[in-house]
């Protein structure tokens, strides 16, 4: 039915869920991070963390891309000529992935702050009074119910995420997206192969929607639900 | 930083902002203006009403923008009816095409934002326009859809925010929007970071300015309205 470029579009496919895996470990860690500076005393972090946010959300990806693509290059140049290194080569999968990282790190940041903020107060100092310690009382109590709260958004920001993987495919990596591109050309069906590559990432996005339905679920344990 | 260069190419970002937000508008208006009848269907008793419009916003929010994109603009043409119809100029054009992609991708996620927001108007509101005797259009029209634009300017900021950047995509269908500039400032003279720091800061600014805009229209329209119904 492909034309035998099967096999090569799902090659694509686990370039793309790789890419977007890295990215949301990158994103989870830069969240982490930005969420503590910005509920933290010091307001050089706070305002360092605020500025990330907003500037990342006034950016397009594809900005963002070329510029750590093509930039990075550059500065790699500059180091190199002045170390005497020879020829580095910016990876386009570390470009990608990192950019995607860095841009979804500030989403993150503002869903763990607020899962944060989510979790009553009294929680953690009942953990504190109990005789744990503030690494036990975020571990036990505070942080799988801040799980729960971040779960939603979560959900909503992974998907996004896998999707504007796409764009990776312009600085030339062979995501599901370029393989799609190149079959496409080659056999002079590029809307057949797009399709396909739309419904893969359809599937993607499905799989993920019910995994998370599920996690949703088991994290949503003991907690009262009323329904209208 | 080269401020030579960055000088030499402002024109073309300028002109290149022009037509990121002339993408922008038209995808928001056009979007938006489907989005409406669509969202009510959305929400229509019936199965067989709803569902059609349930899997159009399900694939199109599932599936990345690029791909919507490069299916219309190179897609297309690989049927040779689509070739030879009357549509073709205007299939062939990347403008028409952009414009076409972005409309449908914003129009899928303006009929769930609108489709919420009119699910979250209170039964007692619409109980006490039937007890009224309103007829279900004019009900729509002063009850629901009243309610439901002002609940949902805040999500439909956002969307319209994510819109602009998105625009960004219409450069790699040969437009020459602030990111076609930048690409094209890049490749003559070589000075990636002064063309995508020169392209960011005009997407800054823009995004700004919509994000004020926003912020202007939930004062007037949404929060008065919140401190009534609270």
């Amino acid at each position: 039915m492909l034309h035998g470029y099967g096999a090569s579009l799902l090659a694509g496919a686990m370039l793309t869920l790789s890419v977007a895996l890295g990215s949301l470990l990158i994103a989870s860690l830069l969240g982490v991070a930005g969420a503590s500076a910005k509920l933290s005393r010091n307001r050089f972090l706070r305002v360092a963390a605020q500025a990330y946010t907003t500037v990342i959300r006034g950016v397009p990806d594809l900005i963002m891309m070329f510029l750590i693509y093509y930039g990075g290059q550059i500065a790699l140049n500059k180091l190199a000529d002045r170390y005497g290194w020879d020829g580095l080569v910016i990876d386009p999968f570390v470009a990608g992935t990192l950019t995607i990282g860095f841009i979804f790190g500030a989403y993150m940041t503002e869903i763990f702050r607020g899962a944060f903020l989510a979790v009553p107060s009294g929680q953690h100092e009942a953990a504190l009074a109990y005789g744990m310690s503030r690494r036990q009382a975020f571990r036990r109590v505070v942080g799988p119910q801040m799980l729960r709260h971040a779960l939603a958004p979560l959900s909503n920001t992974w998907l996004v995420m896998v999707k504007s993987t796409a764009i990776v495919s312009l600085i030339g990596l062979s995501d599901l997206m370029q393989r799609a591109s190149s079959a496409g050309t080659t056999t002079q069906q590029p809307f057949l192969f797009y399709c396909a590559a739309g419904a893969m990432y359809l599937v993607f996005t499905s799989v993920s929607e019910l995994l998370f339905a599920w996690l949703g679920r088991r994290y949503a344990a003991g907690v009262r639900q009323v329904r209208p | 930083m080269d401020f030579d260069a960055i000088r030499d190419s402002l024109p073309s970002y300028l002109h290149g902002a022009g037509i990121t937000l002339l993408l922008t508008l038209a995808a928001l208006a056009i979007g938006l203006l489907c989005a409406l009848p669509l969202a009510v269907l959305r929400g229509w008793p019936s199965r067989w009403v709803a569902g059609p419009v349930w899997a159009f916003t399900y694939v199109i929010r599932g599936t990345p923008l690029l791909v919507q994109l490069f299916l219309i603009y190179y897609g297309l043409a690989q049927f040779d009816v689509v070739k030879q119809s009357v549509l073709w100029p205007w299939l062939s054009s990347a403008w028409f095409c952009a414009i076409a992609a972005f409309a449908i991708n914003t129009c899928a996620y303006t009929i769930e934002i609108l489709h919420g927001a009119m699910r979250a108007v209170p039964a007692g509101e619409i109980e006490a326009a039937r007890a009224m005797g309103m007829p279900r259009g004019v009900m729509l029209r002063r009850v629901i859809l009243a309610a439901a634009f002002r609940r949902m300017l805040p999500a439909y900021g956002n969307e319209a925010i994510l819109m602009l950047q998105a625009t960004s995509l219409a450069s790699t269908v040969t437009l020459m929007d602030i990111t076609g500039a930048a690409r094209n400032m890049n490749s003559t003279y070589y000075l990636p970071f002064e063309a995508f720091l020169t392209a960011a800061a005009l997407y800054l600014v823009l995004t700004t300015a919509l994000v004020g805009l926003f912020h202007a229209a939930e004062r007037r329209w949404l929060m008065p309205w919140q401190a009534r119904t609270r």
